[in-house]
Protein backbone atom coordinates (compact mmCIF):
# COMPACT_ATOMS: atom_id res chain seq x y z
CA UNK A 1 0.00 0.00 0.00
CA UNK A 2 1.45 3.28 -0.90
CA UNK A 3 0.51 6.59 0.39
CA UNK A 4 -0.30 9.98 -1.69
CA UNK A 5 0.25 12.86 1.00
CA UNK A 6 -0.89 16.13 -0.90
CA UNK A 7 0.40 19.62 0.46
CA UNK A 8 -2.07 22.40 -0.45
CA UNK A 9 0.44 24.64 -2.49
CA UNK A 10 -1.79 27.89 -3.45
CA UNK A 11 0.01 30.35 -1.21
CA UNK A 12 2.58 29.73 2.04
CA UNK A 13 5.38 27.60 3.10
CA UNK A 14 4.26 24.26 1.24
CA UNK A 15 7.77 23.47 0.37
CA UNK A 16 8.50 22.88 4.40
CA UNK A 17 5.63 20.47 4.79
CA UNK A 18 6.89 18.92 2.27
CA UNK A 19 10.22 18.55 2.95
CA UNK A 20 8.89 17.50 6.50
CA UNK A 21 6.23 14.89 5.58
CA UNK A 22 9.13 13.25 3.13
CA UNK A 23 11.42 12.71 6.17
CA UNK A 24 8.64 11.46 8.60
CA UNK A 25 7.12 8.63 5.65
CA UNK A 26 11.49 8.01 5.30
CA UNK A 27 11.72 7.57 9.58
CA UNK A 28 8.43 5.35 9.61
CA UNK A 29 9.23 3.07 6.73
CA UNK A 30 5.98 3.76 5.18
CA UNK A 31 5.92 3.62 0.80
CA UNK A 32 4.63 6.88 -0.36
CA UNK A 33 4.90 10.29 -2.38
CA UNK A 34 4.40 14.23 -1.74
CA UNK A 35 3.10 16.28 -3.96
CA UNK A 36 1.90 19.95 -3.63
CA UNK A 37 -1.49 20.09 -5.19
CA UNK A 38 -3.44 23.20 -6.60
CA UNK A 39 -6.08 21.81 -8.88
CA UNK A 40 -9.10 19.77 -8.09
CA UNK A 41 -7.16 16.74 -10.32
CA UNK A 42 -4.85 16.34 -8.26
CA UNK A 43 -7.02 17.07 -4.67
CA UNK A 44 -8.96 13.72 -5.88
CA UNK A 45 -6.21 11.68 -6.11
CA UNK A 46 -5.03 12.47 -1.83
CA UNK A 47 -5.35 9.66 0.85
CA UNK A 48 -4.64 13.12 3.09
CA UNK A 49 -4.13 16.59 2.72
CA UNK A 50 -1.65 19.53 4.84
CA UNK A 51 -2.97 22.42 4.52
CA UNK A 52 0.15 24.81 5.39
CA UNK A 53 0.92 28.40 6.77
CA UNK A 54 0.33 31.47 4.97
CA UNK A 55 -2.32 34.12 4.86
CA UNK A 56 -5.56 32.33 5.21
CA UNK A 57 -7.52 35.35 3.43
CA UNK A 58 -5.33 34.78 0.22
CA UNK A 59 -5.65 30.70 0.57
CA UNK A 60 -9.28 30.82 1.53
CA UNK A 61 -10.31 33.17 -1.82
CA UNK A 62 -7.87 31.44 -4.33
CA UNK A 63 -8.83 28.28 -3.55
CA UNK A 64 -12.69 29.39 -4.04
CA UNK A 65 -11.52 30.50 -7.30
CA UNK A 66 -10.49 27.22 -8.78
CA UNK A 67 -13.10 25.33 -7.06
CA UNK A 68 -10.54 23.32 -4.74
CA UNK A 69 -12.06 24.54 -1.78
CA UNK A 70 -15.37 23.03 -2.70
CA UNK A 71 -13.44 19.39 -2.96
CA UNK A 72 -11.18 19.22 0.08
CA UNK A 73 -14.54 20.25 1.93
CA UNK A 74 -15.87 17.03 0.42
CA UNK A 75 -12.90 14.70 1.02
CA UNK A 76 -12.62 15.96 4.59
CA UNK A 77 -16.54 15.29 5.18
CA UNK A 78 -16.11 11.59 3.44
CA UNK A 79 -12.98 11.31 5.81
CA UNK A 80 -10.04 11.85 4.17
CA UNK A 81 -7.61 12.95 7.08
CA UNK A 82 -6.64 17.05 7.04
CA UNK A 83 -3.85 18.81 8.91
CA UNK A 84 -4.21 22.05 9.62
CA UNK A 85 -1.54 24.74 10.20
CA UNK A 86 -1.93 28.40 11.13
CA UNK A 87 -3.98 29.76 8.22
CA UNK A 88 -4.77 25.80 7.60
CA UNK A 89 -6.20 26.02 10.83
CA UNK A 90 -8.17 29.19 10.29
CA UNK A 91 -9.62 27.94 6.99
CA UNK A 92 -11.29 24.59 8.97
CA UNK A 93 -12.72 26.59 11.80
CA UNK A 94 -16.31 27.42 11.60
CA UNK A 95 -16.11 30.81 13.21
CA UNK A 96 -12.82 33.33 13.00
CA UNK A 97 -12.54 36.40 14.47
CA UNK A 98 -9.66 39.02 14.42
CA UNK A 99 -7.62 39.84 17.40
CA UNK A 100 -8.30 44.07 16.41
CA UNK A 101 -10.88 43.67 13.77
CA UNK A 102 -13.37 41.15 14.75
CA UNK A 103 -15.21 39.38 12.57
CA UNK A 104 -13.74 38.62 9.49
CA UNK A 105 -15.52 37.93 6.43
CA UNK A 106 -13.59 35.58 5.10
CA UNK A 107 -14.10 31.90 2.47
CA UNK A 108 -13.84 29.18 5.49
CA UNK A 109 -14.32 25.08 4.91
CA UNK A 110 -16.61 25.44 7.82
CA UNK A 111 -15.92 21.87 9.00
CA UNK A 112 -14.29 22.05 12.91
CA UNK A 113 -16.43 23.82 15.39
CA UNK A 114 -13.93 25.56 17.36
CA UNK A 115 -13.99 29.42 18.17
CA UNK A 116 -11.27 30.94 17.03
CA UNK A 117 -9.62 33.88 16.98
CA UNK A 118 -6.67 35.45 14.62
CA UNK A 119 -3.08 36.89 15.30
CA UNK A 120 -4.40 36.15 18.80
CA UNK A 121 -0.90 36.52 20.37
CA UNK A 122 -0.52 39.95 18.50
CA UNK A 123 1.79 40.99 15.31
CA UNK A 124 5.38 39.46 14.43
CA UNK A 125 7.23 41.03 17.31
CA UNK A 126 5.60 39.18 19.40
CA UNK A 127 5.89 36.08 17.81
CA UNK A 128 7.85 33.23 19.72
CA UNK A 129 9.19 29.85 20.20
CA UNK A 130 8.19 27.90 23.38
CA UNK A 131 7.87 24.42 24.30
CA UNK A 132 4.43 22.48 24.42
CA UNK A 133 3.12 19.38 24.97
CA UNK A 134 0.96 16.81 23.36
CA UNK A 135 0.43 14.12 25.59
CA UNK A 136 -2.69 12.84 24.66
CA UNK A 137 -1.29 12.17 21.04
CA UNK A 138 2.34 10.89 22.36
CA UNK A 139 4.22 13.80 21.81
CA UNK A 140 5.37 15.26 25.44
CA UNK A 141 7.95 17.61 24.29
CA UNK A 142 7.72 19.84 21.14
CA UNK A 143 8.76 23.22 19.78
CA UNK A 144 5.99 25.26 19.10
CA UNK A 145 6.88 28.26 16.62
CA UNK A 146 4.45 30.81 16.87
CA UNK A 147 4.16 33.13 13.85
CA UNK A 148 1.32 35.70 14.32
CA UNK A 149 -0.33 33.02 15.40
CA UNK A 150 -4.50 32.04 15.70
CA UNK A 151 -5.70 30.87 18.92
CA UNK A 152 -9.49 28.97 19.97
CA UNK A 153 -10.83 30.19 22.48
CA UNK A 154 -13.71 27.52 23.02
CA UNK A 155 -14.46 23.48 21.32
CA UNK A 156 -17.24 21.85 20.40
CA UNK A 157 -18.07 19.30 22.15
CA UNK A 158 -16.53 16.48 20.47
CA UNK A 159 -13.32 18.64 19.14
CA UNK A 160 -10.64 16.48 21.65
CA UNK A 161 -7.68 19.71 23.10
CA UNK A 162 -4.57 18.18 21.92
CA UNK A 163 -2.52 21.40 23.58
CA UNK A 164 -2.83 24.27 25.34
CA UNK A 165 -0.34 27.49 26.04
CA UNK A 166 -0.61 30.25 28.38
CA UNK A 167 -4.48 28.72 28.73
CA UNK A 168 -4.84 29.00 25.17
CA UNK A 169 -6.24 26.35 23.23
CA UNK A 170 -3.62 25.76 20.15
CA UNK A 171 -4.10 22.28 18.88
CA UNK A 172 -7.39 19.97 18.19
CA UNK A 173 -8.47 16.61 17.01
CA UNK A 174 -11.69 15.97 15.40
CA UNK A 175 -12.09 12.42 14.59
CA UNK A 176 -9.47 13.07 10.66
CA UNK A 177 -8.93 16.69 11.45
CA UNK A 178 -5.96 17.87 13.21
CA UNK A 179 -5.51 21.89 13.73
CA UNK A 180 -2.63 23.59 14.72
CA UNK A 181 -1.72 27.05 15.59
CA UNK A 182 2.18 26.33 15.33
CA UNK A 183 4.57 25.34 12.55
CA UNK A 184 5.79 21.72 12.69
CA UNK A 185 7.11 22.22 9.81
CA UNK A 186 9.45 24.95 10.49
CA UNK A 187 11.70 22.77 12.86
CA UNK A 188 13.75 19.71 12.67
CA UNK A 189 11.41 17.21 14.77
CA UNK A 190 8.91 15.78 12.11
CA UNK A 191 6.90 13.99 14.76
CA UNK A 192 3.80 15.52 14.54
CA UNK A 193 4.00 14.88 10.75
CA UNK A 194 5.21 11.45 11.66
CA UNK A 195 1.61 11.31 14.01
CA UNK A 196 -0.37 12.74 10.71
CA UNK A 197 1.50 10.31 8.24
CA UNK A 198 0.23 7.91 10.58
CA UNK A 199 -3.41 8.45 10.87
CA UNK A 200 -3.37 9.20 7.31
CA UNK A 201 -2.21 4.73 6.64
CA UNK A 202 -4.74 3.46 10.21
CA UNK A 203 -7.74 5.34 8.08
CA UNK A 204 -6.64 4.60 4.65
CA UNK A 205 -6.36 0.54 5.97
CA UNK A 206 -9.91 0.71 7.50
CA UNK B 1 12.56 22.91 7.91
CA UNK B 2 14.38 26.13 7.55
CA UNK B 3 18.08 27.04 6.67
CA UNK B 4 19.36 29.22 9.28
CA UNK B 5 22.65 29.78 7.62
CA UNK B 6 24.36 32.83 8.86
CA UNK B 7 22.50 33.35 12.12
CA UNK B 8 23.56 34.81 15.13
CA UNK B 9 22.23 33.56 18.20
CA UNK B 10 23.95 35.79 20.03
CA UNK B 11 21.77 38.59 18.60
CA UNK B 12 20.64 41.58 20.38
CA UNK B 13 17.19 41.15 18.97
CA UNK B 14 16.26 37.52 20.70
CA UNK B 15 14.44 38.48 23.37
CA UNK B 16 14.15 35.69 26.60
CA UNK B 17 10.57 36.02 27.99
CA UNK B 18 11.17 33.46 31.45
CA UNK B 19 7.86 35.15 32.92
CA UNK B 20 4.94 33.04 34.39
CA UNK B 21 7.44 29.90 34.60
CA UNK B 22 7.44 29.74 31.02
CA UNK B 23 10.57 30.24 28.54
CA UNK B 24 9.71 32.18 25.32
CA UNK B 25 11.53 33.51 22.83
CA UNK B 26 11.07 36.38 20.30
CA UNK B 27 13.52 37.70 17.74
CA UNK B 28 14.72 34.19 16.29
CA UNK B 29 16.07 33.71 13.16
CA UNK B 30 13.79 30.55 12.47
CA UNK B 31 10.68 33.32 13.68
CA UNK B 32 11.96 35.80 11.72
CA UNK B 33 12.91 33.81 8.58
CA UNK B 34 9.90 31.82 8.75
CA UNK B 35 7.65 34.56 8.48
CA UNK B 36 9.19 35.64 5.31
CA UNK B 37 8.54 31.64 4.45
CA UNK B 38 4.31 32.72 5.22
CA UNK B 39 4.42 35.31 2.32
CA UNK B 40 5.82 32.59 -0.66
CA UNK B 41 3.54 32.32 -4.10
CA UNK B 42 2.12 35.67 -2.97
CA UNK B 43 1.80 39.48 -3.98
CA UNK B 44 3.38 41.92 -1.03
CA UNK B 45 0.95 45.66 -2.34
CA UNK B 46 2.89 49.13 -1.92
CA UNK B 47 0.27 51.26 -0.41
CA UNK B 48 -0.62 55.10 0.36
CA UNK B 49 -3.80 55.10 2.09
CA UNK B 50 -6.32 52.59 4.37
CA UNK B 51 -8.59 52.58 0.94
CA UNK B 52 -5.67 51.06 -0.99
CA UNK B 53 -4.39 48.48 1.64
CA UNK B 54 -8.50 47.45 2.16
CA UNK B 55 -8.77 47.21 -2.12
CA UNK B 56 -4.90 44.94 -1.70
CA UNK B 57 -6.26 42.88 0.98
CA UNK B 58 -9.76 42.34 -0.86
CA UNK B 59 -7.74 41.37 -4.06
CA UNK B 60 -5.78 39.01 -2.45
CA UNK B 61 -2.46 40.23 -1.13
CA UNK B 62 -0.03 38.23 1.85
CA UNK B 63 0.73 41.47 2.96
CA UNK B 64 0.98 45.51 2.57
CA UNK B 65 3.83 47.99 2.04
CA UNK B 66 2.90 51.41 3.57
CA UNK B 67 4.87 54.53 2.15
CA UNK B 68 4.21 58.26 1.80
CA UNK B 69 4.37 57.96 -1.96
CA UNK B 70 4.33 55.26 -4.20
CA UNK B 71 7.90 55.19 -5.77
CA UNK B 72 6.89 56.66 -9.08
CA UNK B 73 5.66 59.58 -7.23
CA UNK B 74 9.18 59.45 -5.13
CA UNK B 75 10.93 59.62 -8.60
CA UNK B 76 8.72 62.90 -9.73
CA UNK B 77 8.85 64.31 -6.53
CA UNK B 78 12.84 64.39 -5.99
CA UNK B 79 13.66 65.53 -2.52
CA UNK B 80 14.22 63.62 0.21
CA UNK B 81 12.18 60.64 0.70
CA UNK B 82 11.50 59.31 4.37
CA UNK B 83 9.45 56.47 6.37
CA UNK B 84 6.12 57.18 6.08
CA UNK B 85 3.34 58.96 8.57
CA UNK B 86 3.02 56.96 12.19
CA UNK B 87 0.00 57.39 12.16
CA UNK B 88 -1.07 56.22 8.48
CA UNK B 89 0.71 52.94 9.30
CA UNK B 90 -1.37 52.60 12.34
CA UNK B 91 -4.33 53.29 10.96
CA UNK B 92 -3.58 51.03 8.03
CA UNK B 93 -2.98 48.18 10.68
CA UNK B 94 -6.09 48.52 12.67
CA UNK B 95 -7.80 48.18 9.04
CA UNK B 96 -6.71 44.81 7.65
CA UNK B 97 -5.62 41.51 8.79
CA UNK B 98 -3.02 40.63 6.69
CA UNK B 99 0.60 41.85 7.78
CA UNK B 100 1.93 45.32 7.48
CA UNK B 101 5.09 46.09 6.39
CA UNK B 102 6.59 49.80 5.90
CA UNK B 103 10.11 51.20 4.38
CA UNK B 104 13.25 52.99 6.25
CA UNK B 105 16.33 54.41 4.82
CA UNK B 106 19.64 52.39 3.72
CA UNK B 107 21.27 53.00 7.19
CA UNK B 108 18.37 54.98 9.78
CA UNK B 109 18.59 52.98 12.64
CA UNK B 110 16.12 55.15 14.44
CA UNK B 111 13.54 55.21 11.25
CA UNK B 112 14.14 51.38 11.96
CA UNK B 113 13.45 51.69 15.90
CA UNK B 114 10.50 53.44 15.39
CA UNK B 115 8.87 51.30 12.82
CA UNK B 116 10.03 48.85 15.36
CA UNK B 117 7.92 49.98 18.06
CA UNK B 118 5.16 50.85 15.88
CA UNK B 119 4.67 47.05 15.52
CA UNK B 120 4.78 46.63 11.90
CA UNK B 121 5.37 42.95 11.14
CA UNK B 122 8.36 43.43 8.80
CA UNK B 123 10.65 46.48 8.01
CA UNK B 124 12.03 46.87 4.26
CA UNK B 125 15.80 48.73 4.44
CA UNK B 126 14.70 50.37 0.79
CA UNK B 127 16.52 52.35 -1.92
CA UNK B 128 13.19 54.16 -2.49
CA UNK B 129 13.64 56.04 -0.25
CA UNK B 130 16.75 58.54 0.02
CA UNK B 131 19.73 56.41 2.36
CA UNK B 132 20.52 58.21 5.36
CA UNK B 133 24.12 56.45 5.58
CA UNK B 134 26.38 55.68 2.35
CA UNK B 135 28.70 52.84 3.94
CA UNK B 136 26.48 51.23 6.50
CA UNK B 137 23.39 49.12 6.35
CA UNK B 138 21.63 48.96 9.75
CA UNK B 139 22.96 45.94 11.82
CA UNK B 140 19.42 44.30 11.75
CA UNK B 141 20.33 41.10 14.71
CA UNK B 142 19.65 44.18 16.87
CA UNK B 143 15.94 44.33 15.78
CA UNK B 144 13.29 41.73 16.90
CA UNK B 145 10.99 42.60 13.70
CA UNK B 146 12.24 41.06 10.88
CA UNK B 147 14.07 42.78 8.05
CA UNK B 148 13.81 42.70 4.19
CA UNK B 149 16.45 43.99 1.93
CA UNK B 150 16.93 44.54 -2.10
CA UNK B 151 19.89 42.94 -4.05
CA UNK B 152 21.06 43.22 -7.53
CA UNK B 153 23.77 40.00 -7.10
CA UNK B 154 24.47 37.45 -4.68
CA UNK B 155 27.32 38.78 -2.84
CA UNK B 156 25.01 41.50 -2.32
CA UNK B 157 21.82 39.80 -1.07
CA UNK B 158 24.55 37.15 1.16
CA UNK B 159 25.74 41.02 2.85
CA UNK B 160 22.38 41.56 3.35
CA UNK B 161 21.78 38.23 5.11
CA UNK B 162 25.02 38.38 7.15
CA UNK B 163 23.89 41.94 8.92
CA UNK B 164 20.51 39.85 9.72
CA UNK B 165 17.52 40.61 6.72
CA UNK B 166 15.48 37.42 7.16
CA UNK B 167 14.44 38.30 2.96
CA UNK B 168 15.63 39.38 -0.03
CA UNK B 169 13.78 40.91 -2.74
CA UNK B 170 15.73 41.90 -6.44
CA UNK B 171 15.41 45.71 -6.67
CA UNK B 172 15.28 46.03 -10.15
CA UNK B 173 14.39 49.54 -10.62
CA UNK B 174 11.42 50.73 -8.47
CA UNK B 175 8.46 53.47 -9.98
CA UNK B 176 9.44 52.09 -13.83
CA UNK B 177 6.98 49.89 -14.31
CA UNK B 178 9.70 48.14 -16.60
CA UNK B 179 10.44 44.51 -15.33
CA UNK B 180 13.92 44.74 -17.21
CA UNK B 181 16.19 45.31 -14.41
CA UNK B 182 14.26 42.48 -11.85
CA UNK B 183 14.89 40.06 -14.63
CA UNK B 184 17.86 40.91 -14.75
CA UNK B 185 18.68 40.78 -11.03
CA UNK B 186 17.33 37.86 -10.68
CA UNK B 187 19.13 35.93 -13.44
CA UNK B 188 22.41 37.53 -11.88
CA UNK B 189 21.40 35.92 -8.82
CA UNK B 190 20.31 32.31 -9.99
CA UNK B 191 23.36 32.21 -12.27
CA UNK B 192 25.71 32.91 -9.31
CA UNK B 193 24.22 30.44 -7.20
CA UNK B 194 24.67 27.90 -10.06
CA UNK B 195 28.34 28.47 -9.94
CA UNK B 196 28.81 28.36 -6.56
CA UNK B 197 26.71 25.16 -6.25
CA UNK B 198 29.19 23.53 -9.06
CA UNK B 199 32.41 24.71 -7.07
CA UNK B 200 31.03 23.56 -3.75
CA UNK B 201 29.80 19.65 -5.59
CA UNK B 202 33.53 19.93 -7.12
CA UNK B 203 35.28 20.30 -3.71
CA UNK B 204 37.39 22.77 -4.37
CA UNK B 205 37.37 24.77 -1.30
CA UNK B 206 40.15 26.79 -2.22
CA UNK B 207 37.41 28.52 -4.86
CA UNK B 208 34.62 29.26 -2.26
CA UNK B 209 37.55 30.84 -0.06
CA UNK B 210 38.06 32.70 -3.16
CA UNK B 211 34.41 33.75 -3.62
CA UNK B 212 34.05 35.09 -0.29
CA UNK B 213 36.55 37.02 -0.18
CA UNK B 214 35.52 38.32 -3.57
CA UNK B 215 31.60 38.86 -1.78
CA UNK B 216 33.12 40.61 1.29
CA UNK B 217 31.29 37.88 3.29
CA UNK B 218 32.40 34.88 5.79
CA UNK B 219 33.10 31.57 3.92
CA UNK B 220 30.44 29.76 6.27
CA UNK B 221 27.53 31.67 4.47
CA UNK B 222 28.79 30.98 0.78
CA UNK B 223 29.66 27.32 2.08
CA UNK B 224 25.95 27.14 3.18
CA UNK B 225 24.59 28.89 0.07
CA UNK B 226 26.42 26.62 -1.85
CA UNK B 227 25.59 23.38 -0.47
CA UNK B 228 21.53 24.87 -0.46
CA UNK B 229 21.95 26.16 -4.42
CA UNK B 230 19.62 28.64 -3.21
CA UNK B 231 19.18 31.81 -0.55
CA UNK B 232 18.70 30.40 2.60
CA UNK B 233 15.70 33.40 3.13
CA UNK B 234 12.99 34.01 0.68
CA UNK B 235 13.58 35.93 -2.30
CA UNK B 236 10.97 37.99 -3.47
CA UNK B 237 10.99 39.80 -7.11
CA UNK B 238 10.69 43.65 -7.07
CA UNK B 239 10.66 46.50 -9.04
CA UNK B 240 8.99 47.35 -12.10
CA UNK B 241 6.49 44.93 -11.72
CA UNK B 242 3.35 46.27 -13.72
CA UNK B 243 1.00 43.45 -15.28
CA UNK B 244 -0.09 40.18 -14.23
CA UNK B 245 2.71 38.78 -16.92
CA UNK B 246 5.42 40.39 -15.47
CA UNK B 247 4.34 38.91 -12.19
CA UNK B 248 4.10 35.20 -13.56
CA UNK B 249 7.61 35.80 -15.65
CA UNK B 250 9.34 36.49 -12.64
CA UNK B 251 7.79 33.59 -10.80
CA UNK B 252 9.09 31.72 -13.38
CA UNK B 253 12.44 32.42 -13.08
CA UNK B 254 12.28 31.03 -9.51
CA UNK B 255 10.99 34.00 -7.16
CA UNK B 256 9.22 32.96 -4.00
CA UNK B 257 7.24 36.03 -4.48
CA UNK B 258 6.42 39.39 -5.65
CA UNK B 259 5.92 43.18 -4.41
CA UNK B 260 4.03 45.55 -6.42
CA UNK B 261 4.95 49.01 -6.24
CA UNK B 262 3.23 51.55 -8.22
CA UNK B 263 2.62 49.05 -10.92
CA UNK B 264 -1.25 48.58 -9.72
CA UNK B 265 -2.01 52.08 -7.88
CA UNK B 266 -0.93 54.20 -10.33
CA UNK B 267 -2.96 52.40 -12.82
CA UNK B 268 -6.17 53.38 -14.06
CA UNK B 269 -7.77 50.04 -13.57
CA UNK B 270 -6.87 49.59 -9.90
CA UNK B 271 -9.29 46.86 -8.49
CA UNK B 272 -8.70 44.24 -11.32
CA UNK B 273 -5.00 44.75 -12.02
CA UNK B 274 -4.51 43.96 -7.92
CA UNK B 275 -6.74 40.97 -8.34
CA UNK B 276 -5.16 39.92 -11.76
CA UNK B 277 -1.49 40.13 -10.38
CA UNK B 278 -2.32 37.83 -7.15
CA UNK B 279 -4.09 35.34 -9.96
CA UNK B 280 -1.02 35.38 -12.21
CA UNK B 281 1.35 35.12 -9.33
CA UNK B 282 -0.30 32.24 -7.77
CA UNK B 283 -0.89 30.17 -11.26
CA UNK B 284 2.59 31.18 -12.87
CA UNK B 285 2.79 27.56 -14.37
CA UNK B 286 -0.64 27.59 -15.66
CA UNK B 287 -0.86 29.74 -18.98
CA UNK B 288 -4.54 29.30 -19.40
CA UNK B 289 -4.87 30.89 -15.96
CA UNK B 290 -2.20 33.64 -16.67
CA UNK B 291 -4.49 34.80 -19.58
CA UNK B 292 -7.49 35.17 -18.13
CA UNK B 293 -5.60 36.98 -15.47
CA UNK B 294 -4.10 39.00 -18.22
CA UNK B 295 -7.37 39.53 -19.81
CA UNK B 296 -8.88 41.18 -16.38
CA UNK B 297 -6.44 44.17 -17.42
CA UNK B 298 -6.22 47.22 -20.38
CA UNK B 299 -3.21 47.71 -21.25
CA UNK B 300 -4.53 51.43 -21.98
CA UNK B 301 -4.51 51.33 -17.93
CA UNK B 302 -1.04 50.78 -17.52
CA UNK B 303 1.24 53.00 -16.39
CA UNK B 304 3.05 54.36 -18.50
CA UNK B 305 6.61 53.33 -17.39
CA UNK B 306 10.25 54.25 -17.94
CA UNK B 307 13.07 53.71 -19.72
CA UNK B 308 15.72 52.80 -17.77
CA UNK B 309 18.50 53.90 -19.89
CA UNK B 310 16.96 57.37 -19.85
CA UNK B 311 16.84 57.70 -16.12
CA UNK B 312 18.87 60.38 -13.67
CA UNK B 313 17.80 58.68 -10.35
CA UNK B 314 18.92 55.00 -10.31
CA UNK B 315 17.41 53.73 -6.93
CA UNK B 316 18.45 50.38 -7.20
CA UNK B 317 22.97 51.56 -7.02
CA UNK B 318 21.49 53.15 -3.34
CA UNK B 319 23.71 51.27 -1.12
CA UNK B 320 24.95 48.90 -3.51
CA UNK B 321 28.37 48.76 -2.73
CA UNK B 322 28.01 49.01 1.02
Amino acid sequence: MSLTVGVLAIQGDAHENITSTQIALKELGIDGKVIGVKTTEDISKLDGLIIPGGESTTIGQLSLVNSSLKIIKEKIERGMPVLGICAGMILLSKSVNDHVLGKTNQPLLNLLDIKLERNSFGRQKESFEAEISMNSINIPKFNGVFIRAPSVSDVGPDVEILAKFNEKIIAVKKNNIIAVAFHPELIQDVSLHKYFVNLIKKLKTN
Amino acid sequence: MLPLSGERIDAKGIIKDESDSMNILRGTSTLKRGFAHMLKNGVIMDVTTVEQAQIAEEAGAVSVMVLDKLPSDVRKAGGVARTASIRIIEDIADSVTIPVMAKCRIGHVYEAKILQETNVDMIDESEVLTPADETHHIWKWDFTTPFVNGARSLSEALRRIEEGAAMIRTKGEPGTGNVAEAVTHIKKVNDELRIIKSIYDSGDNQDLVRIARDFKVSYDIVEETAKLGRLPVVNFAAGGIATPADAAYLMSLGCDGIFVGSGIFNANDVKERARAIVLATTFWNESDKVKEAQKMIDERQSMLGLDVKTLELRMQERGGSA
